[in-house]
């Protein structure tokens, strides 16, 4: 398996660069991940990714893009719980980006 | 002929699925394969019914602690599946009574049905996938 070097440390990451061990995730990771991404993160990127870390954390998967813009409008609210908020967020697609910075797995079912 | 057209064709059909969940929970992949299977049938906006028997209602179990044995503890997972729209979840009286667990030692609501009830909801499926 691959390793970046983040700030100092080393990071194990997959084929894909999502990252091996979810323990090794912190902020600087996920800046790092973003800029690979080409994302520049504002308070929105931050809201989504920390959204997706609760739901790994209670769930232990990471959500289907479907089920990812369910779960968001209900906790964010419509405007944010669509299609378009979250692809201008994340253009190559909420899933494959936003969980790669949240230091999450490829969803399941991420065809 | 593209894929897409292929699947276009199909898009109207929905089958009722029935996901027979028969084993303990680690030990062997089947019933972590089996829950990321179902969970990528969801996509496909099919009649889903998920059975948990014998060993299988393990799987349901709250307080499964698996750092001893070094595998993901994955049984969170199984409180997702309401968000992905699949809501039918069974389980089995005996199975249940066998292993002397009730429906409150289970991490997610199911419904409990009798062995005669069980056999009726396997008749009615179109497809049975055993895991």
């Amino acid at each position: 398996m691959p390793m970046v070097n983040i700030a100092g440390k080393d990071v194990e990451v997959d084929e894909e660069g999502y990252l091996i061990d979810l323990s090794q995730w912190n902020e600087d990771v996920a800046k790092h991940m973003a800029v690979e991404e080409k994302v520049d993160m504002t308070e929105n990127h931050w809201e989504v990714i920390n959204f997706l870390r609760e739901y790994y954390d209670e769930y232990q998967i990471a959500p289907a893009v479907r089920v990812l813009t369910k779960a968001i409008g209900k906790k964010l609210g419509p405007e944010k719980g669509n299609n378009k908020y979250l692809y201008e967020l994340f253009p190559y697609g909420p899933a494959k980006q936003a969980c790669k910075i949240a230091g999450l797995p490829k969803p399941t079912g991420c065809i | 002929m593209s894929d897409m057209d292929m699947e276009d064709d199909g898009s109207g059909i929905v089958k009722k699925f029935m996901f027979l969940n028969r084993k303990a929970p680690h030990g062997t992949v089947y019933a972590l394969e089996g829950l990321e299977v179902v969970l990528i049938t969801a996509a496909f906006d099919q009649d889903v019914s998920l059975v948990f028997t014998d060993d299988g209602v393990y799987q349901l179990m709250k307080g499964i602690d698996t750092k001893g044995i070094e595998v993901k503890d994955f049984s969170k997972t199984y409180r997702a599946l309401d968000g992905y729209d699949i809501e039918k979840l069974y389980v089995d009286q005996s199975s249940l009574d066998a292993r002397g667990l009730t429906e409150d030692d289970l991490i997610v609501d199911v419904t409990v049905l009798s062995d005669d009830e069980m056999k009726n909801l396997m008749d009615e499926q179109d497809v049975v996938i055993s895991f």
